[in-house]
């Protein structure tokens, strides 16, 4: 799960990392009231949505007065953000985060995330802060300094030591900065964080170590141990279909193509969405009605399919092991009458029971193109768009 | 041959009287597996027989400790379906009792619970497979695991894949084929896991019964590549390879926990491309896996014919032809 800028903040601060002062604002005049009771003389407006790279896109913009924080909140709130991450659509701005300007002296990176070729939690810390990590990891690849955590003995002093001289720091902001990793660590291991990104790290022109930017993720796997964070959920950053799917307990994700999908298992669906592109089409979709494929869960499936207007055709791929084949073509057969589906489907089911289940499907009466193979069924289903 | 389970398999289910637990219990001993006994705390002494629906051929009797079940039973092998909360704990009480092969079925187990687990691991010896994942299966031998078995038949392919009905797709189509698997071990779908490609190449490169391996990888992570490099330096038996996930978007999970391509890592294309260089016979099209092994096979077959002392391989011809005609009916 993702959540905001803002929120991150709230929960370092929780866990005692160091940030700069700030308030989230919903309109400009809670905008204008955040910086006011921040004080100072310049304010930072950032725009908060889920996608990175808002700087460029001009979602962050500094402030030199309360006028000007005024005027750049109202710029920004519900303005189309468009970044490298949001797509060509962009993303509309709901929220602001208003935070004291700061002095920089330094920028720099650091990141916690699980190093899955080593199965243990890994700090880095790199120099080259503010920057696109991705690109210093692929050029300069030395420039990102890295600790793995040993996760019998954790986190110690004498690693977040050694990453913050490796940093070229000394003194009181070695010291700040030892303490920053060691809070920051923690933040990470006992929310179940899966990211944990201060990208920049900066150190402030008095010497403090504060996280100017922090962007959380957490494993969806352990949201049941933390009830407050699943609070922090922004529905306004989810797509519409896949908030609904949800609801069904189905994995959805939707795409750009017209080739509606719906499979069983998170593999076969991905070589399925593959296969269809292969075949000359483009899949609208991941979707993964789990490994049992029975009337409900089909019927729902239909259901977010077609919500997607896109959807020319829909191709079923099942393969049938512990449940039977010619079960799940009577749950298609059920579900395509409950939701009136007039688009052209194509049905592969193999496995258990196949054959029979291939004759229930043609004597339906219903519009099933039946396929006799996985090639097939993406021949046929892109036959149909082109049509 | 076959690798890790066979008719010396000895398991123990962990969470036996749950709905999926008893479920699939029905299903291992139906399928011929020696299931010796059961695991859930506050039910010891019990005898298991089954629910009405799904009643066991073979009682199995139930302890409290997986400790007591090895002790009673000489239980070596054990299949977890204990719900995600507790999962993590029931690994690593199976490896403090001394079981040697741990097969973690739940899906959803926190990742910070695994750091754990893959550590405690390293200390007690024992392998794991999974968590998250179909299981495992020597056709024909045992079956420990979730995946239907009819669609197994003994032979010589061996197949490794992080996924669960990809995995049986593919199966499918090499027994539709004529061929057979000696092993499918279903890796699992998560960021950690106890197996991984390579630990379950090094153990099909020792293994006779294996004359030509299927690689079925997701995006996200780098296992493949590793994978690859082995099979490039060490591995002399052919490699079929497919990747599922070349039209997934970037930053998405798409489904299990370790299918997403992050920081611009681990997709498909990097994926099939490394497996290529590594002389894997990568297919572009997850329907023409099973033709690529028959292809493969026969290749191999016809240009070593002289070298071989191929008894195995005639029956296993054999047999193939066998099984087609019975296919067709």
């Amino acid at each position: 799960m993702k959540i905001h800028e803002y929120q991150g903040k709230e929960i370092l601060k929780k866990f005692g990392v160091a940030i700069p002062q700030g308030g989230v604002a919903f309109s400009v005049d809670e905008a204008v009231k955040v910086a006011q009771s921040i004080g100072g003389n310049v304010w930072v407006v950032k725009a908060q949505i889920h996608a990175g790279g808002r700087g460029k896109g001009g979602g962050v913009k500094i402030a030199k007065s309360l006028d000007e924080v005024r005027q750049l909140a109202s710029q920004i709130l519900g303005m189309r953000l468009i970044t490298h991450q949001t797509g060509p659509e962009g993303k509309i701005v709901k929220r602001l985060l208003i935070e004291q300007g700061i002095s920089i002296a330094k920028e720099l990176y650091v990141g916690i995330t699980l190093d899955r070729a080593k199965s243990q939690n890994v700090v880095m810390a790199s120099t080259e802060g503010g920057v696109e990590i991705e690109k210093v990891a692929a050029e300069t690849p030395e420039k990102i300094l890295k600790e793995t955590v040993n996760p019998s003995i954790g986190f110690k002093d004498f690693q977040a030591r050694k990453l913050a001289f490796g940093l070229g720091l000394s003194g009181d902001v070695l010291k700040n900065a030892v303490k920053f990793l060691m809070l920051l660590y923690r933040a990470y291991e006992e929310t179940d964080a899966s990211l944990a990104e201060i990208n920049p790290l900066v150190i402030t022109t008095d010497g403090n170590v504060l996280a100017l930017d922090a962007k959380m993720n957490f494993d969806d796997n352990a949201l049941f141990r933390h009830s407050d964070i699943l609070t922090m959920r922004d529905l306004d950053e989810e797509e519409p279909l896949e908030i609904e799917a949800s609801k069904y307990n189905l994995n959805y994700i939707k795409l750009d193509g017209n080739v509606g999908c719906m499979v069983n298992g998170a593999g076969l669906a991905m070589a399925t969405m593959d296969i269809i592109k292969l075949a000359g089409g483009e899949p609208a979709n991941f979707l993964d009605v789990g490994g049992g494929a029975n009337v409900e869960t089909v019927s729902n499936g239909f259901k977010i399919i077609l919500s997607d207007k896109n959807v020319k055709a829909v191709l079923i791929n099942i393969f049938g092991g512990i449940v039977r084949c010619d079960r799940v073509a009577n749950g298609v057969i059920e579900a395509a009458k409950q939701v009136n589906i007039t688009l052209p489907v194509v049905v592969r089911l193999d496995g258990t029971n196949a054959i029979e289940a291939r004759e229930i499907l043609a004597n339906s009466g219903l519009n099933f193109a039946v396929a006799s193979s996985f090639e097939d069924a993406a021949k046929k289903v892109t036959q149909a768009i082109n049509n | 041959m076959s690798i890790l389970v066979d008719k010396s398999t000895r398991l123990v289910v962990q969470g036996i009287t749950g709905g999926e637990g008893t479920f699939h219990t029905y299903q291992i001993i139906d399928y011929g597996t020696k299931v010796v006994a059961g695991v859930t705390p506050g039910k010891g002494g019990l005898v298991y027989n089954g629910s009405d629906q799904y009643p066991f051929k073979k009682p199995v009797p139930v302890f409290n400790t997986v400790a007591d079940a090895v002790k009673n039973e000489g239980a070596n092998t054990s299949v977890i379906f204990v719900p995600a909360g507790f999962a993590a704990e029931a690994i690593m009480e199976s490896a403090e009792a001394g079981i040697k092969l741990i097969v973690a079925i739940t899906e959803g187990i926190p990742a910070r619970d695994m750091v754990k687990v893959y550590e405690y691991l390293q200390r007690t010896g024992a392998r794991m497979i999974g968590p998250n994942c179909p299981g495992i299966i020597s056709p024909g031998k045992a079956k420990v695991g979730i995946m239907p078995g009819f669609i197994h038949r003994p032979g010589t392919v061996g197949i490794i894949s992080r996924s669960g009905t990809l995995t049986y797709e593919a199966v499918w189509q090499v027994t539709q084929l004529g061929l057979g698997q000696s092993t499918c071990i279903g890796i699992g779908g998560d960021p950690i896991i106890g197996t991984r490609f390579i630990d379950a190449m090094k153990l099909f490169k020792d293994d006779d019964g294996t004359e030509a391996v299927i690689m079925i990888g997701e995006i996200g992570g780098t296992a493949e590549e590793e994978a690859a490099d082995y099979v490039k330096k060490y591995f002399k038996k052919p490699v079929i390879g497919f990747i599922a996930g070349r039209t997934a978007p970037p930053g998405r999970r798409m489904g299990h926990a370790g299918a997403i391509i992050s920081g611009g890592k681990g997709t498909a294309a990097e994926k099939m491309l490394a497996m290529k260089k590594a002389g894997i016979h990568v297919v572009e099209s997850p329907a023409l896996i099973g033709e690529m092994v028959k292809k493969v096979l026969g290749k191999k077959v016809s240009k070593k014919k002289v070298f071989l002392i191929s008894k195995k391989i005639k029956q296993s011809k054999i047999k193939s032809k066998k099984g087609k005609g019975k296919s067709k009916k």
